[in-house]
């Protein structure tokens, strides 16, 4: 290694036994606009700020939150562009796994395809980890249960009922731990997600600079929020 | 002769109310020649599930031998049994996958999905598939056989009546097929457990 302050290589473990090229892709999933998810008793939200840097842009083009397999969506913190490999690459997975076994992909088993190629790419040569972590979540068609996981840079997948991502991550996470109930049902859950995105929102939240997925168990599929059902969500809040 | 016709053999699927049967016949042999009379065609793949392969025998042995690589697989990745739905479409990608140089068999599956409802399938050596309600038939019988199950079947009928139908159904198609036969083996899938019993039959 050389006298430089960075680690460039990324298959090299700094002194102190750490992977910084790691340590610095969730640095930047830390500057990341929030992104977060709650798991209900009969479905999954998942939610992200949408705030663009200029005024001028068509928010409405923006797709943060994008549907994987029929059951399934993904949402992340990070950089942009990254997601968008991550997203193709989990799409293609899941419809081989759909022409393997002619049934939808369980969430669990998307997760842990989608970890293994962000894990691939802290070991690979010629690349740099994905500077974004995700949120998964969804409803496995066999028995209808809901799902939400946290995907980071270095592969690692966790479960969580509830969690938040990027900026401000630390006090979304204190919010829903005080929101959040074993019993809570999807309907509370949206409200939820959305009053915890309000509270760390820096200036006027409104129903073109957030989004909103949800994965339900009634009708067994998961569907990105148009901006006229978010803001009726943001009405019932009000 | 058909590579499909060199072993001989037969086999038969049918369902009841909330139960299901397999039966095969034992024979092995050469074109004419019968080489053995234990021969294993019938496979319990896990507590609900079992496959029939009929056709060429090398071919039998090498296509369970894979289906039980990709069913522990499957059962260590997802940590759940496959369901018959999810088999059958798996084994009909297997099959298509050597398109062009394809496994000489033509399989049936049986088991019991997950709302324990019974499950038939049959395909073609390429894999094109069909789902019965009734019963599904392989092997270098299949027109006997078709013709017993046809006028021996009735819906919904129970573990041990299934059991008689399918014996007797087995048994008298394969009396009038040269290349099959040799006793036979049945086995009844509920969801309490398996009953598995050996049929003695013509020895000739």
């Amino acid at each position: 290694m050389g006298d430089s302050a960075y680690s460039f290589s990324l298959t090299t473990f700094s002194r102190t036994g750490k992977l910084l090229q790691i340590e610095y892709a969730l640095n930047a999933v830390a500057n990341g606009r929030t992104s977060l998810g709650i798991c209900a008793k009969d479905g999954v939200v998942i939610a992200t700020e949408k705030k663009l840097s200029s005024e001028l842009v068509d928010v409405e083009q923006v797709h943060k939150i994008e549907e994987i397999t029929p059951t399934t969506g993904f949402c992340y913190a990070g950089v942009g562009p990254d997601y968008r490999v991550l997203v193709r690459r989990s799409r293609k997975s899941s419809q081989a796994y759909m022409r393997m076994y002619g049934e939808i992909q369980p969430v669990s088993q998307l997760v842990k395809r989608t970890a293994n190629v962000m894990q691939e790419y802290t070991q690979r040569g010629g690349v740099r980890p994905f500077g974004i972590s995700l949120l998964v979540g969804g409803i496995d068609k066999a028995d209808g249960s809901p799902h939400l996981y946290q995907v980071d840079p270095s592969g690692t997948y966790f479960a969580w009922k509830a969690t938040a991502i990027g900026r401000n991550h630390l006090n979304a996470k204190n919010f829903l731990e005080k929101r959040y109930t074993e019993d809570m049902e999807l309907e509370d859950a949206i409200h939820t997600a959305l009053l915890t995105l309000r509270e760390g929102f820096e200036g006027e939240m409104n129903a073109h600079n957030i989004q909103v997925g949800v994965a339900s168990q009634k009708d067994g599929k998961f569907k990105v929020l148009t901006p006229e059902q978010i803001q009726d969500y943001l009405d019932e809040a009000n | 002769m058909s590579i499909l016709s060199y072993n001989g053999g037969a086999m038969v699927a049918m369902a009841g109310k909330d139960c299901v049967g397999i039966a095969a016949d034992r024979r092995l042999g050469v074109q004419l020649t019968t080489l053995a009379t234990d021969f294993q065609k019938v496979f319990q793949l896990n507590d609900k599930l079992f496959v029939g392969l009929a056709g060429l025998a090398t071919d039998v042995q090498t296509l369970h031998q894979e289906l039980q690589f990709r069913l522990g697989l499957y059962k260590l990745k997802e940590e759940r049994e496959m369901t018959p739905q999810v088999f059958s479409h798996l084994l009909s990608q297997l099959l298509y996958e050597k398109r062009f140089g394809p496994y000489f068999i033509e399989p049936i599956v049986a088991g019991l999905d997950a709302k324990g409802k019974p499950f038939l399938s049959g395909m073609d050596l390429i894999g094109a598939t069909m789902t019965a309600e009734d019963f599904v038939v392989s092997g270098t019988c299949t027109g006997n056989l078709h013709g017993m199950c046809e006028s021996l079947y009735k819906p919904d009928m129970d573990p041990d009546t299934l059991f008689e139908t399918l014996a007797q159904s087995l048994l008298s198609a394969v009396d009038r097929d040269a290349i099959s036969g040799w006793g036979g083996v049945v086995h009844i899938i509920t969801k309490d457990g398996v009953t598995t019993k050996e049929l003695k039959g013509r020895q000739d």
